[in-house]
């Protein structure tokens, strides 16, 4: 390696090292605040570490009752979307049904037409007329409609590249189409229903609009909506409070991310093939 | 020959019948609905909550006022925040920090490249509400962690959220989005055959000259892609209301808090769906963009594959 290229190799490390740091900045606060008794909006670190702050939050039913919230939301939606988007997927896929492509083109077409900052008064307005106002329900099925084309399309994608001799081989055996989507076709799916799971889970948990939208008694609100509550009667925030349960709310989706990138690479970004 | 089909039409109808409800009640209704209720004058409570009048253009016209079109708080200002926030958080700030960011993965060792990418990630996948606390933090006047930097550089603090509302937003959405274009410029760059670098380092050429010559050319069709994209998901993006609600003085209301507010705190829906028609018309012109290129895209490698 010559001279310059070394310099500029280092040059490059330097670089890229400032860079990690300038994106870790607004970070520090949330590593040491959670831990500390004491914790404020300024940066500090604890004088001595302790957990004392995640007990308060333990302490606290409607902080727990907003994480379970935010669960049987995220759950709700993954359950619907994964159910509906892989039936959808297979069908569009392995039927004859005409103008298969025109549908996923237009239905691609619509979802990223029908944003949630667009459609928020229609979306109240339906749910609503639904009866379903302050439901954990409407949040389930708003999100499942709204991510739900992405989701086949990615899982459309998936099961084009899987041979159809597989099931072919099986109603040669006698098998009937269900049962060769249920017991051929299916296991052979499923990492790609592990990834629109994962994908719509992250979505969900961590959305803020709809809920913020749709919701109304505190018994219904999810961790992201709940957190906004955490004010002491002079109203100003709580922040050790505040802290440890933005840490608790996050581990799901840092959880998820480290299982992904370990098991396929973090090579996904919705639907969109690079 | 007849195609052997593994699902008869009437079973891939049952298949589809769950998705199909679905989406149509939640994507193709409001697409509809949104139309509709802005031709009316839609209210959240009062008379005109349940008998709403058709008011023909009205509210189009009141959005496209002349005399308060560029008024802050106003439709058109608010339009031109977006615009300046699409340009210069997602356009200049996200895409060209995502490509300098992928281009010195290429260079750097594992370690060093592994901290990089999980701070840029990091930022990118963690729940929005978290972030802005996080951001609120940062930037706390008395003893937020840029305040200390700046003191302990000898310069002056500053209370950015108030002084410097809009270039906070656009910094925050830099930061909080790069992670996309870096992630798609890294998968471009590493579909290049390195026998080019390979090549162009037996001629001495230097990291800026492979950069320019070899790898941008190659990856142009990945920078449409990636501009499209983060175009949209900027333009739509709520996540600042939760570092400024808009403020001070609306100056950080882009379209999709100006809808909010329209709609759930002046409680005007048949205004607040105008304000929505428009953002879906802008949304189906940089869709139909993106649509046309990824057809074009597959219909050509199609042609190269026969």
């Amino acid at each position: 390696m010559s001279g310059g290229a070394f310099l500029s190799r280092i040059g490059f490390s330097v670089l890229a090292a400032l860079l990690g740091v300038l994106f870790a900045l607004p970070l520090i606060w949330f590593i040491f605040a959670p831990f500390n008794a004491r914790a404020e909006m300024g940066l500090a670190l604890p004088d001595p570490w302790t957990l004392s702050n995640f007990a308060t939050v333990f302490q606290n039913s409607f902080a727990v009752r907003a994480l379970f919230n935010s669960l049987i939301q995220s759950v709700g939606g993954v359950i619907l979307i994964g159910a509906a988007a892989t039936l959808a997927a297979y069908a569009l896929s392995r039927s004859t049904i005409p103008g298969k492509s025109a549908v996923t083109y237009v239905l691609l077409l619509f979802s990223s037409v029908v944003s949630g900052s667009a459609a928020m008064v229609p979306i109240f307005l339906i749910i609503s007329a639904m009866g379903l106002i302050d439901t954990q329900l409407a949040v389930i099925l708003v999100f499942a409609g709204g991510l739900l084309p992405t989701a086949m399309f990615i899982l459309r994608d998936f099961i084009d590249g899987i041979p159809k001799s597989y099931e072919e081989s099986a109603m040669v055996a006698g098998a009937s189409p269900l049962q060769a989507f249920f017991d051929v076709a299916l296991p052979v799916i499923r990492p790609g229903i592990v990834v629109i799971v994962v994908w719509a889970f992250v979505n969900i948990w961590g959305s803020f609009l709809i809920p913020f939208i749709l919701l109304r008694s505190s018994e219904q609100m999810p961790a992201s909506v709940a957190i906004y509550s955490f004010y002491s009667e002079a109203g100003t925030p709580i922040v050790t409070l505040l802290a440890a349960y933005a840490l608790i709310y996050s581990l799901p989706v840092v959880l998820l991310y480290l299982f992904v990138s370990w098991r396929f690479g973090f090579r996904f970004f919705g639907g969109i093939k690079a | 020959m007849k195609q052997f089909s593994l699902l008869s039409r009437r079973v891939a109808a049952l298949f589809l019948a769950p998705g199909a409800i679905l989406v149509g009640l939640f994507i193709l209704l409001p697409f509809f609905w949104v139309i509709f209720v802005s031709f009316t004058n839609r209210t959240l409570l009062g008379r005109t909550a349940l008998n709403p009048e058709f008011v023909g253009l009205q509210n189009y016209v009141r959005l496209f006022d002349p005399a308060t079109f560029f008024t802050r708080g106003q439709f058109g200002s608010s339009l031109i925040i977006t615009t300046e926030f699409v340009l210069l958080s997602a356009l200049v700030g996200q895409a060209l920090l995502g490509l300098l960011l992928a281009w010195l993965m290429q260079a750097i060792r594992p370690g060093l490249k592994r901290f990089v990418e999980a701070m840029v990630i990091g930022a990118w996948i963690l729940p929005e509400v978290v972030i802005g606390f996080a951001w609120f933090a940062f930037l706390d006047y008395d003893n937020g962690t840029l305040n200390m930097i700046m003191r302990g550089l000898g310069l002056p603090p500053g209370d950015f959220l108030l002084q410097q509302p809009f270039w906070v937003i656009v910094i925050f959405n830099t930061w909080r989005g790069a992670a996309f274009s870096m992630m798609l410029f890294n998968s471009a760059f590493a579909s290049i055959p390195p026998s080019y670098f390979q090549a162009a380092d037996v001629a001495g050429a230097s990291s800026w000259q492979k950069f320019r010559d070899i790898a941008l050319p190659l990856i142009r069709g990945h920078v449409v892609t990636d501009l499209i994209l983060i175009t949209m998901w900027t333009f739509n993006v709520f996540t600042p209301f939760l570092l400024t609600h808009g403020g001070p003085a609306y100056r950080t209301e882009l379209l999709s808090i100006y809808n909010y507010r329209v709609a759930f705190r002046d409680f005007e829906f048949g205004k607040g769906a105008a304000v929505g028609v428009i953002i879906m018309l802008i949304n189906l012109v940089l869709a139909l963009i993106y649509l046309s290129i990824g057809r074009r895209k597959s219909k050509a490698e199609k042609e190269a594959a026969t």
